[in-house]
């Protein structure tokens, strides 16, 4: 089967477009969109199933199928824009790379995703993982004005727009930012940028969870704009407490003054990090959240954090957690059971907590699902997108778990 | 109508709330837009969810189309319905549920209109931070619908960015409870899907909402420029210099002329070619560093007047006449055609130029007010529909700047949604597979397609989507177009 798939798909995309993954399945590397949706006909036709690849650094490249679609050959940046601050960018250029070419015009993408930095921009937004920037930056959606994706029969869609406002249209690019390419697979973005601030200042305190929160509520009801305020469990700040993070982004003078009222508002001694230490401590952060097999995310309000942080504490453990102080979003990573998660995903739902799989190993995607214990009418139509979008199911993403929740 | 709708409709909601004279149903015929008008059929005003939901299941039962309307000024020909149609008004439906000042968050029913709910946060120092020109008309429902954006969305994000949860009936009858408090979705996007969807997936009868801190601090700036392109230069080098005002808007001479010789006159400058109206806020300090380095700006690129406003009165006055400017313009000429295309900000200055040719090539006054920071362009065209020659002249131009502001690489619509009014160029955006997928996509949220039908995509600009297994799933697609 694997030898007719592959002689199939070198036909279809010359030896350049073909090769085979660490367990030898046949991997495709389209260059194009249209050779994505060359390679989705195809495995329609013949019934296979596709995985989707970035550079396999966040989700394990486990699920099981005939065929790996990566998206590494699309890595091109076509067009950068500083004066409109927008830039259009393919699915598998790494976020290093994106960073490294905006720093040159002086700005930036305002996401900072768990994981690698190697992660693709095509990765971060199938997945939806915003990091602490979420506070002030928004969550990845916000940072994604258009793109074009692949559907599961290899239709090309062209959704939204290069332009930051824009409302022409149904918004059916939204399906894809967190869609886990269930419903297709995206394969260029535009962007929307942003110039990089004059002072983006780091500053750490530590102390016990109660304690942090508090302070951290003084800071935001002082209507400090911080663009991250996160809140880190001790093993996720490699040390012996819990530690509240706050970044600073803005004119120097402004920066400056925040940061002599933050002392006075919070009532805690802060440390600044320097420069070179702020960057390595964010990138940490975020690597951590790769240090255990699972990662969950739910989203509470800020108002009730402590008493989720306490569910998340009592039925997995106090772990990894990075949990956004200003947003109520939680971000934990370690080891779960099937069974632990269809618990707390029950359990945080009937409190109005969406709890969503972020990443695991297949066995357990497949039992949870990234999503499950949807709201009401919900799950009718989840199942009408996925039909509509990937009609045979070719895509294999375990978007609801077999376990009934 | 069948007599049998009609009475179960009034059964539902009382006779005082069925409307069908045609002197009641003349109010309903627009929303604003005086090139699109249609009479509704019947007129239905809920007072509450439940009987919202029992008409909408009536309609279902007898398969009848429906429109969704709120305060009726959308501007794009969207909340109308024809002979054969129910509009579902929902302006009843307008209380405030639930304020939490704590989690920043509030609970609205589609009715509510947008200013009142920043009214009622006000006491805790909180604002709802989209705001739409009319904002002291238009409901939150409407606003939904069309993913209104207005003034202050150039720093705070428009619609979309602010809704975080809602309860949604669909054509069927049934309820669907999309997003959450946190705005963390339940599995895809569906709040993203459904804010912008025109009123075609279904109706929101609850909305929960983001409330954001009143800024501690606010600096406004009014700059009169000699020229027009003088003052859209100025507008790229405040974005290319990172700078994000809370609002960055734009009036041409003419849009200034109207606005002075009306009772909202702000004292603009009537010798400049353009002014801009920018706004900062945020934290005291970080608002004067910014005013100071937004005043050099201006001037460097040539303002020849910069007024600060230094009280709360002052600032009021100077954004007085930008949010009365369409009313203003209401002056010029019986009619107004409302254009709203966006386009990327770099061109700003080559557009207008354009605009300004089609202008004198057509012989027809047009005032651009707009939003600069974001490139979304309202020049207005004012002109007496009566007059044959002139309303062709004024579609002729309204299609020339629409096609330079798509070759610009822009949108057609920016704010006010394509409705009626802009559906013939929603092929000239995008592709026929592109279009398909959205046809299948409002497909997934109302199968019969009953929900404001005929709006937003050209159904005969769709490619075929049809595909063998979903064909046997009821609702889902399987429909050539």
């Amino acid at each position: 089967m694997s030898e007719a798939v592959f002689s199939r798909l070198r036909h279809l995309l010359g030896e350049r477009g073909i090769e085979r993954d660490a367990t030898g399945l046949p991997r495709a590397v389209p260059e194009t969109s249209e050779a994505v949706a060359a390679v989705c006909r195809l495995a329609m036709e013949e019934g296979w199933r596709i995985r989707i690849e970035g550079r396999s650094t966040w989700l394990p490249p486990d699920a099981p199928a005939q065929v790996v679609l990566s998206l590494k050959g699309m890595d091109q940046i076509p067009s950068i824009s500083p004066a409109d601050l927008v830039a259009t960018v393919e699915a598998g250029v790494t976020l290093e790379n994106l960073r490294r070419h905006l720093d040159d015009h002086g700005m930036w993408l305002a996401v900072d995703p768990p994981g690698r930095s190697d992660r693709t921009i095509g990765s971060i937004v199938a997945t939806g993982t915003s990091g602490p920037l979420r506070l002030g930056m928004g969550p990845v959606r916000d940072h994604i004005l258009g793109g074009t994706f692949v559907t599961g029969d290899g239709r090309i869609i062209t959704g939204g727009s290069r332009v930051v406002k824009n409302v022409a249209g149904y918004d059916i690019t939204k399906l894809q930012v967190g869609g886990f390419g269930g419903f297709g697979i995206m394969t260029q973005f535009n962007i929307r940028l942003r110039s990089k601030a004059r002072a983006d200042i780091t500053l750490t305190t530590g102390g016990n969870r109660d304690d942090l929160l508090v302070a951290a509520r003084a800071i935001l009801q002082a209507s400090l704009s911080p663009a991250a305020l996160e809140l880190l469990s001790p093993a996720m700040a490699a040390g012996a407490q819990w530690v509240l993070a706050i970044r600073l982004l803005g004119p120097v003078e402004a920066v400056q003054s925040d940061i002599e009222r933050l002392a006075a508002d919070s009532g805690l001694a802060w440390e600044t990090l320097p420069a070179e230490r702020s960057g390595a401590f964010w990138t940490l952060t975020a690597r951590a959240a790769l240090s255990g097999l699972v990662t969950l995310r739910l989203g509470a309000l800020p108002v009730g954090l402590d008493e989720t942080l306490d569910l998340v504490v009592t039925e997995l453990d106090e772990g990894l957690i990075s949990a956004g102080a200003g947003d109520g979003t939680i971000r934990w990573t370690g080891n779960a059971t099937p069974d632990q998660i269809h618990h707390l995903r029950r359990i945080s739902a009937a409190r109005e907590i969406p709890l969503t799989l972020e990443r695991a190993p297949w066995n357990i995607r497949q039992a949870t699902g990234h999503f499950g214990a949807y709201r009401e009418g919900v799950g009718q139509l989840v199942e009408r997108l996925r039909l509509t979008y990937d009609p045979s199911q070719i895509f294999s993403v375990a978007l609801e778990g077999s376990q009934h929740e | 109508m069948t007599g049998a709708v009609i009475d179960g409709l009034i059964a539902i909601v009382g006779p005082r709330w069925v409307k069908g004279r045609v002197a009641e149903l003349a109010t309903y015929r627009s929303d604003g837009l005086p090139t699109h008008e249609s009479t509704p059929g019947v007129v239905v005003l809920p007072g509450t969810r439940d009987e919202a939901i029992a008409a909408i299941r009536l309609l279902h039962h007898h398969q009848v189309p429906f429109v969704a309307r709120g305060a009726g000024t959308g501007l794009s020909g969207g909340a109308l319905a024809d002979r054969d149609g129910v509009l579902l008004t929902l302006t009843r439906l307008n209380r405030i549920l639930s304020i939490d000042p704590l989690a920043r968050r509030a609970v609205v029913e589609p009715g509510v209109i947008n200013a009142r709910l920043s009214d009622a946060v006000r006491q805790f120092g909180l604002q709802y931070a989209p705001d739409p020109s009319s904002q002291s008309a238009c409901t939150l429902g409407g606003n939904v619908a069309e993913n209104a954006g207005g003034p202050h969305c150039l720093k705070y994000g428009v619609t979309t960015n602010h809704v975080t949860m809602l309860k949604v009936l669909l054509a069927d009858g049934t309820v669907v409870q999309m997003g959450s408090p946190n705005g963390e979705p339940w599995g895809p996007d569906l709040v993203g899907l459904f804010v912008g969807s025109e009123g075609m997936f279904g109706i929101a009868l609850e909305i929960s909402l983001r409330l954001v801190p009143l800024p501690s601090a606010v600096s406004t700036l009014l700059a009169g420029f000699p020229t027009v392109r003088s003052a859209s230069q100025a507008v790229s080098s405040i974005i290319a210099a990172g700078i994000v005002p809370a609002a960055l808007e734009m009036m041409d001479r003419s849009c200034v002329a109207a606005v002075e010789a009306s009772i909202y006159a702000a004292g603009y400058p009537l010798d400049a070619a353009a002014v801009l109206l920018v706004e900062l806020d945020g934290g005291a300090v970080s608002v004067g560093v910014e005013s100071a380095a937004v005043e050099l700006l201006l001037r460097s690129h040539g303002a020849t007047s910069v007024q600060v406003a230094t009280s709360p009165a002052e600032r009021s006055r100077l954004w007085q006449g930008r949010k009365k400017a369409f009313g203003a313009m209401g002056r010029l000429a019986p009619d107004l055609a409302v254009q709203d295309a966006v386009v990327p900000r770099s061109s700003l200055p080559d557009l207008l130029d354009e605009i300004d040719i089609i202008r004198k090539r057509h012989g027809l006054v047009i005032s651009n007010v707009f939003h600069a920071g974001d490139g979304n362009l309202h020049p207005n065209i004012s002109f007496d529909r009566r007059d044959p020659d002139l309303s062709n002249r004024v579609r002729a131009a309204n299609q020339e700047i629409m096609s330079a502001c798509l070759a610009a690489g822009g949108s057609i619509t920016g704010e006010h949604g394509v409705g009626s009014d802009k559906i013939d160029y929603m092929d000239h955006m995008f592709d026929p597979e592109t279009l398909a997928a959205m046809c299948a996509l409002r497909r997934v949220f109302d199968p019969d397609e009953r929900a404001n039908p005929g709006k937003v995509i050209p159904r005969h600009r769709c490619r075929e989507w049809t595909n063998g297994r979903s064909r046997h799933v009821p609702g889902v697609t399987g429909k050539p177009e």
